[in-house]
């Protein structure tokens, strides 16, 4: 029984901790919390669900579609909301990442309405095999398991190897200095909005194949995604995906003891992490220049 | 832009003549507002005062003293049903339960304004986020609040029953003249509290904390006590929008109301109240009346229509006037950040300086 609840915390974790990684490349970047996060991958969702479901398309070409587009809706929603933006304030920027959030989130009611639709992911939740004697596990969590790692790997030979990532991690120590060397920062914001929109595309089909799919259903794993940032300290990628799974095992272990309680445990476990540490569990201590 | 000569002429309520009449025009127009509006827009009018009491304390902490709320539907609640809840369960008459209301929510402020002692930007919009979905999760989880129902908030009586002195508020106008007067006192007590001690040290904590502490604002005092007024006038302002509404449920406190609130306080102009009370007039009127009824517009709402109709669907149609609010939010930050009142003192500025 414990070990069960271990692995479904530890898989719901990991995927709070892949979502809540998109969040954190951007805040890592431009310092930009963005707060529709998770009705972009709502939309891309939605998308996916649109192609399965008119068009008939194997789930793979639809899942190849729906990443291309991810990608185009970050690009998009940097370039119209935030590039315009003249230097901003952070409550500003918080005001235009609501905003997207209202807009994306009305469109979806516009276009495929409030009621409630099941999303056909290849990948069920009851479907149980027995890896190892006494341990069994969902097709759903083992995607979860392989999807995180191979992001976490990807993300790390990206960040450490490739001339982008340099370039991003460049532009996120100081942007004027990467100006000076020759990086187009334009570009870097615009594929940092790219490649988190993806991550949180891909995030957010996983999750929508756990509950429904309507407008509404990306707000409260979004939240948690986010305690889940905060709690790992939003600067440091693995400390997010180490605070994803610490967060989804507090929530099972706290889910099973008081159910009716499990919805706030992310809130709560907010609130004492930013009061003891704000700065998170993982993360270097952030000390403000006067 | 008005020069100030000394202290005492930047304490006036009325800073001129012209002021003082437009301002009594101004009241006489709102007491007589029910004479010549239809019964619904009274409902309006009714929302659109509460509204303008909590933007005004939502000013205080978000444009005064530089914090950021995302919980402050939180607070709303904790207004709503505390007055409700004392009113119905203990004999507490109408008024004392409103400003008990109004200190229970100040004491949550309270507390939620320690963590923001070292908490900023993004990570206060998080924890008070939290605060707001955590407080609309207990209320609806435990019975004592109704749970998931919701309640009905009890008659409105005004004055003590027993000793045969009270009057029964019943209709929407009789309840617009008793919000009116409260709307009036806490706008006026919010514009002399800026001129106080107190304000001098909320804006010098917006302009650089660092700065203030070092000239002796002590941070803790002022930043919690920020929290908890602002708090006081959103549970003021929640436990008259009970009456108003007749009955709430938890789910009416929700993250796009504090999100709603925060988008009065940015469109209207932050640090002002005038812009408060402005941007709070405009969103409830278009939330509440305009960007509803986008389907009956003469010739846009038919374009509307066949357009939703061949890409999108006519049922989903409502949801028009989030896409709108949405945009309105993105399009003032990036052009026009001091909201309205940025663009009300522009406009005072030309026609001062006409014809050059």
């Amino acid at each position: 029984m414990i070990g069960q609840l271990i692995i479904e915390g530890l898989a719901i974790g990991a995927c709070y901790g892949l979502f809540g990684v998109a969040v954190a490349i951007i805040y890592k970047t431009s310092d930009v919390i963005n707060f529709g996060q998770g009705e972009m991958g709502m939309i891309a969702t939605f998308v996916a669900y649109h192609i399965l479901v008119q068009y008939n398309l194997p789930f793979w070409m639809a899942f190849i579609i729906t990443m291309i587009f991810a990608i185009i809706l970050g690009m998009v929603i940097e370039f119209l909301f935030l590039r315009p933006a003249k230097d901003p304030t952070v409550l500003g920027l918080i005001i235009i990442t609501l905003g997207a959030e209202m807009m994306l989130m009305s469109l979806a009611g516009w276009k495929w309405g409030a009621e409630q639709k099941n999303f056909a992911f290849p990948l069920s939740v009851s479907q149980n095999h027995e890896v190892f004697p006494g341990l069994v596990l969902n097709e759903w969590s083992m995607g979860v398991f392989v999807l995180t790692i191979l992001i976490m790997l990807f993300l790390f030979l990206f960040f450490r190897y490739s001339k982008l990532g340099i370039a991003m991690r460049a532009t996120q120590q100081n942007q004027n200095a990467a100006k000076i060397m020759g990086i187009k920062v334009e570009r870097v914001f615009s594929f940092t909005w790219a490649i988190s929109s993806l991550i949180g595309a891909i995030a957010a089909m996983f999750f929508a194949a756990r509950s429904v799919l309507d407008p509404t259903y990306m707000m409260e794993p979004f939240m948690r995604a986010f305690a889940a940032a905060v709690l790992g300290g939003l600067t440091s990628i693995p400390g997010v995906v180490l605070g994803g799974i610490c967060l989804g095992l507090i929530e099972n272990f706290f889910g099973y003891a008081w159910p009716h309680w499990k919805p706030i445990v992310a809130f709560v476990v907010i609130i004492l992490v930013l009061t003891i540490k704000p700065s998170g569990l993982f993360s270097k201590h952030y000390v403000k220049k006067v | 832009m008005d020069m100030k000569r000394n202290y005492y002429e930047d304490i006036e309520v009325f800073g001129s003549i012209a002021v003082t009449v437009w301002s009594i025009a101004f009241l006489v127009f709102t007491f007589t507002l029910p004479l010549y509006t239809p019964n619904y827009y009274i409902y309006l009018l009714n929302i659109v005062l509460v509204n303008v009491i909590l933007a005004v304390g939502l000013n205080i902490l978000v444009g005064y003293t530089g914090q950021i709320s995302l919980g402050h539907a939180g607070f709303f609640a904790i207004g709503a049903y505390a007055t409700a809840l004392l009113m119905t369960h203990f004999p507490v008459p109408f008024l004392p339960a409103l400003i008990i209301a109004g200190l229970i929510a100040a004491f949550f402020g309270f507390i939620i304004g320690l963590p923001a002692l070292r908490l900023e930007g993004p990570y206060l919009a998080i924890a008070t986020l939290g605060f707001g979905l955590t407080i609309m999760h207990i209320i609806g989880t435990w019975d004592v609040f109704g749970g998931r129902m919701g309640i009905h908030a009890p008659p409105l009586v005004l004055g003590i029953p027993a000793l045969g002195m009270s009057v029964v508020l019943n209709s929407d106008i009789k309840m617009y003249y008793l919000i009116l007067v409260i709307t009036v006192l806490m706008v006026l007590a919010a514009r002399n509290l800026m001129k106080t001690r107190i304000g001098r040290a909320f804006v010098a904590i917006r302009d650089d904390d660092i700065a203030a502490e070092v000239m002796g604002v002590n941070l803790t005092r002022y930043k919690t006590l920020s929290f908890a007024i602002s708090a006081f006038y959103a549970g003021v302002a929640g436990g008259l929008y009970g009456f108003i509404v007749g009955f709430f449920d938890p789910f009416s406190f929700n993250l796009i109301l504090s999100i709603v609130f925060l988008v009065m306080v940015v469109v209207g102009g932050l640090g002002s109240i005038l812009g408060a009370v402005m941007g709070a007039v405009l969103i409830t009127y278009l939330q509440y009346d305009f960007l509803k009824n986008m389907g009956e517009l003469p010739v846009f709402g038919d374009l509307l229509i066949s357009f939703s109709r061949k890409w999108f669907t006519v049922i989903g149609l409502d949801n028009f006037g989030g896409l709108l609010l949405g945009l309105i939010m993105v399009l003032i930050v990036i052009f026009e950040p001091l909201g309205m009142f940025g663009i009300w003192i522009r406009i005072k500025k030309y026609w001062k300086t006409w014809p050059f």
